[in-house]
């Protein structure tokens, strides 16, 4: 059985096809990554995970997307419990204006979690899973806004994990880091991929061979090739794949 | 430009100070008016104006803040919320006498409240609500929409991510808006001249049902209509003087809050 399946999935903006007829399998904990140059679609393909693309307005969806086997477009399904199962780490840090500790619980509160040494225990734990704890946890009270640009992003991906997700969608997630704050964040994709599905978009080719099992490449909407990570860095079977990986263009 | 709107601002708050300080005193700002209006002090015209800022505020600000929200947060793009903002816009157009007159028809008149502080009040609530909505949705629009969707990608709903974390972040912007009614309210006569302004009344309301008498209108009969007007002129400027005060500390301390409140946000 397949974590995330999607089945010929087209979406539009208004008139304009932004994905074509995408099918595409991801197993459990598994990294996926997606990659191709601006504007082919790789991050819409992500936002229709958890439905991050319903915000826009006149965007049409065709198709089915599974999640555990269950249609996601389906009537009756709740969009917040999705995005509970679903989490998401945005491209740029993006912590909110609130103390380190408020910014971990608040998944967990605006779920109605009230029992304070339940959320203690796990904003604890889902700082340490980010590999923050160390750094952070002589200052919770402090603002966010304090760390660096790498503990934020660490912070977003803590916060992301206090819900509990089975699912980690990743939007070119170290794309505003330096390199050491890049390193520990792929450091932590590796060591979260034991408990978690993790799909990441990236434009970081290297990056993309370092962390991901699979890599799916994208181009002006359409999935162009879809394999094992080490077979489309050294063996692409299309030939718009090698051009874009060995950097002809994009 | 920008040089000489400070030059003429110094000039007209000089030229007031200096015509005006002189009657001001402890007793000025505390007695009732006496000798037809040439002599004491100007306090139940200082009461009144408090009553109707307060009442005004009371009255524009929950009504005006939700309605910003509606349209920034709630209203589907298209005719409707064009409409909505385009009304606003026109109902901040209306001239103040205008209040005035509605204000009298319905509250004083319609609704039976007669010339009193929640007539006013009311009247000048109306009067400053598109200040308070534009402000507002100006406010909501700053907010970065990566907040937005950070909470909505954690499960939370529309209303949480509204109140948990737009609002917060909004909110001393927001407070600008009360800044800005505070000062328009303090300073407008055309409104309350048919609603609440008593020309002469030297006692304290009891009641939101009371007449009472109000800075601007106040200035107002003490320059034009007075028993007395040569004799009258001192206290004149000294009302304005305390008029001017009284806005300038309003923003102030609305302006000192927002600053505290932009730093506990970053806090919280």
């Amino acid at each position: 059985m397949y974590k995330i399946e999607s089945k010929e999935v087209s979406l539009y903006y208004g008139d304009h096809l932004a994905l074509k007829n995408i099918s595409l399998q991801m197993k459990a904990n598994t990294v996926t990554a997606l990659i191709g140059p601006s504007g082919c679609g790789k991050s819409t393909y992500l936002r229709l995970l958890n439905r991050m693309n319903d915000l826009i307005e006149n965007v049409k969806i065709e198709g089915t997307v599974l999640i555990d086997n269950k249609d996601i477009y389906a009537r009756g399904i709740k969009i917040d419990d999705l995005r509970k199962k679903v989490g998401m780490v945005f491209q740029k840090p993006n912590p909110f204006p609130k103390t380190i500790f408020e910014n971990v619980a608040y998944g967990l509160r605006v779920n109605g979690i009230s029992n304070k040494s339940y959320i203690e225990e796990r904003v604890i734990r889902s700082l340490q899973n980010s590999a923050l704890w160390e750094e952070v946890k002589d200052k919770l009270n402090k603002s966010a806004f304090e760390l660096s640009g790498g503990q934020q992003q660490r912070l977003c991906i803590a916060r992301a994990l206090a819900i509990e997700p089975s699912i980690i969608l990743m939007d070119e997630p170290a794309s505003a880091l330096d390199p050491i704050s890049t390193a520990k964040i792929e450091e932590l994709i590796y060591e979260l991929k034991d408990k978690y599905t993790i799909v990441i978009v990236t434009h970081n080719m290297q990056q993309a061979a370092r962390v991901s099992d699979r890599t799916a490449f994208f181009y002006i909407g359409e999935l162009i090739e879809y394999n094992d990570t080490k077979e489309i860095f050294t063996n692409p079977q299309n030939q718009r794949t090698q051009n874009y990986i060995t950097g002809r263009f994009g | 430009m920008s040089s000489l709107v400070v030059f003429f601002l110094v000039l007209i708050l000089g030229f007031i100070i200096t015509k005006g300080i002189g009657v001001i005193n402890w007793e000025f700002l505390t007695t009732m008016p006496e000798d037809g209006m040439t002599k004491g002090g100007i306090y139940p015209a200082i009461v009144g104006t408090f009553c109707l800022v307060g009442g005004s505020m009371l009255f524009a600000f929950p009504i005006g803040v939700m309605s910003g929200i509606f349209i920034h947060e709630y209203a589907p793009h298209g005719f409707f919320k064009n409409f909505l903002q385009l009304m606003t816009n026109n109902l901040a157009g209306v001239p103040s006498i205008v209040f005035g007159l509605f204000g009298m028809s319905l509250f004083v008149n319609k609704l039976g409240f007669g010339d009193s502080i929640i007539a006013g009040s009311l009247t000048l609530g109306l009067l400053v609500l598109p200040i308070v909505i534009r402000t507002t949705e100006e406010a909501l629009k700053s907010v970065n929409d990566s907040f937005r969707l950070a909470s909505y990608g954690l499960g939370a709903g529309k209303l949480q991510t509204i109140g948990r974390v737009v609002l917060p972040i909004a909110f001393p912007n927001i407070i600008t808006g009360l800044i800005l009614s505070i000062g328009r309210v303090s300073g407008e006569t055309a409104p309350i001249l048919f609603t609440v302004a008593a020309y002469y009344l030297p006692k304290l309301p009891t009641s939101m049902y009371d007449q009472v008498m109000a800075l601007p209108y106040h200035l107002y009969v003490l320059s034009t209509s007075g028993t007395n007007i040569k004799e009258s002129r001192d206290m004149a400027y000294g009302t304005a003087l305390v008029l001017v005060m009284i806005v300038l500390i309003a923003n102030l301390i609305a302006n000192a809050l927002r600053k505290f409140l932009s730093k506990k946000v970053k806090m919280n």
